[in-house]
């Protein structure tokens, strides 16, 4: 591997590890809201959190580097508090990712938080658990596999992202270039070699990391979760 | 009177309207078929449900009026569910340990161990709810609830999803804790048996309403009111063990009025046992009646008459010193024997039911 293609790989590691983060954080609130609420409005926060799985990334992408950019909403807004436009730029990429990506956190997390059910969150309120406290000691315990299966996904999906990276990264070296674009671009210049190498070690190591994944929560079931 | 419930819920199908008063000590049961409101009206006290007027007052506390809403996890209560309720990623120990931690007052660590040896869980505390039956479940998480020392127990059917044998399993656990501790109880139950056995304090719920309340002894012999605490009317009465005659096996239950010979159960002198007597066990007589192979004989005096469904009989109630009895007579009975509210009259009693022997 070249000097070029490691900080490809360094790069999609530190976007993928940004952005489940971010989701985490994020996405754990909005599942919890979306597993609990009666309200009609959630079915419209449902639609929309699940678009980014049926919308091309091409489209997604481009309304992020419209936003993003010097002459968008966000990046405007940002320039004309002085700051920087996030069009090509790690940041800007972070934030697409996380929109990208987030069915992928949402999703697991929802059905898990589902699954505990209202009569357990009123058992742990009548032991004196505050709402907080309830989520903390019985929720999070009980979505384990929720939330390994929502961590997984989402860090492999950001791994795995080309057309909104494109779109919105371009191919900046050590900045916004990753290793699905390293691989488009050895594939381009019919240098097959490399790109059987990065392209290889993507499939091998999301197949083990799935594979990992698979296996813990399967042992989780066998010991009383 | 410690308890102060007001409650008035709507839903579509359903209306929750009561206000009652209930006594701060001993079990009080929540009566009435399924729909009556009984679950509801247990989870307006618990704060699980949310009653728009309520007004709730514990022993001088209030927990809900207009301007007061005490969240659940603030009430010093305790709740035992109907089902399984026990948190599946935690061991039976870690289940009590889970309220007791965060417990203002949780129960003493040797007051713990005493309900724990009480309920017969010492052996299972290091294994995970899928491995417990579903009786043993439900006694940690009757001991759940007490380790949390609750100044209130609030018990939703609690032996309703278990099958016979684990019910009877269960029962003598519960009577030793109503004997043994000071916490007021309330139990919701549609099942005649647990009432007989467990309550102190009855109230009758049906259609979200409160029909009526008082204690057991009085509201069984009320003949106003449709209690049919299974199949047959019947008094429950308080006594305690007065004498016994090895030599044939029997003993004496004294109550303030009397004293009833049953078969002894190995009960020593001066044991409390609560006994049912059923109407249709009962007999009445206008004079001392003769020899009989019938050994309870009490006299009393005739206190009212009332019809029942069917036209053939009538539900006497007897007077016995403090005690009321029922008695099922037909109408050509009573009225050969004349019988009239405050007569003198003899009770013959055929079969007197030991209900708890803990």
């Amino acid at each position: 591997m070249s000097a070029a293609d490691w900080q490809a790989l360094v790069t999609t590691l530190q976007l993928a590890a940004v952005t489940t983060l971010v989701l985490l954080l994020l996405g754990t609130p909005l599942a919890w809201w979306l597993a609990r609420t009666r309200s009609r409005a959630a079915v419209i926060i449902e639609a929309v959190v699940a678009l980014p799985l049926v919308l091309p990334p091409t489209v997604l992408g481009f309304y992020m580097l419209v936003a993003l950019g010097p002459h968008g909403p966000i990046g405007g807004t940002l320039q004309a508090m002085g700051l920087p436009h996030l069009a090509f730029t790690f940041t800007g990429l972070v934030v697409a990712s996380t929109l990208y990506s987030l069915p992928f956190m949402v999703q697991p997390l929802k059905d898990a938080f589902a699954a505990v059910g209202e009569r357990m969150l009123d058992v742990a309120s009548t032991l004196r658990a505050s709402p907080l406290d309830r989520f903390f000691s019985l929720v999070v315990p009980l979505s384990r596999r929720g939330f390994l299966t929502a961590l997984t996904l989402t860090f492999a999906h950001t791994v795995g992202e080309f057309g909104v990276v494109l779109m919105v990264g371009g191919n900046i070296p050590g900045e916004t270039r990753v290793l699905s674009i390293a691989i488009y671009d050895h594939a381009e210049a019919l240098d097959y070699a490399s790109a059987h190498v990065l392209a290889g070690g993507l499939l091998a190591a999301s197949f083990l990391l799935l594979l990992t994944i698979y296996m813990v929560n399967r042992r989780y079931r066998m010991i009383h979760l | 009177m410690s308890i102060a419930a007001r409650f008035q819920l709507r839903y579509p199908q359903f209306t929750l309207d009561v206000d009652l008063e209930l006594p701060g000590r001993g079990v009080t049961a929540l009566f009435g078929a399924s729909g009556s409101g009984k679950t509801t009206l247990l989870r307006c006290i618990a704060g699980l449900e949310r009653a728009a007027e309520g007004r709730l007052r514990v022993k001088g506390e209030t927990w809900q009026d207009e301007n007061t809403f005490l969240p659940t996890h603030r009430r010093p209560l305790g709740y035992v569910f109907q089902e399984a309720s026990l948190f599946p990623h935690l061991t039976a120990r870690g289940n009590l340990e889970y309220g007791r931690r965060r417990a203002a007052e949780p129960l003493e660590r040797a007051r713990l161990d005493h309900v724990i040896e009480l309920l017969g869980i010492g052996a299972l505390l290091e294994r995970h709810p899928d491995q417990l039956s579903g009786g043993e479940r439900q006694r940690v998480a009757i001991a759940r609830a007490l380790a949390l020392k609750p100044r209130l127990l609030l018990m939703d059917e609690p032996l309703a999803a278990l099958d016979l044998k684990r019910k009877q399993e269960i029962l003598p656990y519960l009577e030793r804790l109503h004997d043994e501790l000071d916490i007021p109880v309330l139990y919701v139950t549609h099942s005649p048996d647990e009432v007989a056995r467990l309550a102190d304090h009855l109230v009758l719920l049906e259609d979200g309403r409160a029909l009526a309340s008082g204690p057991l002894t009085s509201m069984l012999a009320r003949l106003d009111l449709p209690i049919a605490l299974g199949a047959d009317a019947g008094v429950v009465l308080e006594t305690r063990v007065g004498a016994l005659e090895p030599d044939w096996h029997l003993m004496r239950l004294d109550f303030p009025g009397g004293g009833l010979w049953s078969r002894e159960q190995g009960l020593p002198l001066g044991h409390k046992a609560r006994v049912r007597i059923l109407a249709r066990d009962v007999s009445l007589a206008t004079e001392p009646p003769g020899p009989s192979s019938i050994q309870n004989v009490l006299q009393g005096q005739l206190d009212a008459l009332a019809d029942e469904e069917h036209p053939a009989t009538l539900l006497a109630r007897v007077r016995v010193g403090e005690a009321l009895l029922l008695a099922r007579v037909t109408k050509r009975a009573a009225s050969q024997l004349a019988l009239a509210p405050g007569q003198p009259v003899w009770v013959q009693i055929k079969s007197v039911a030991l209900l708890d022997a803990s």
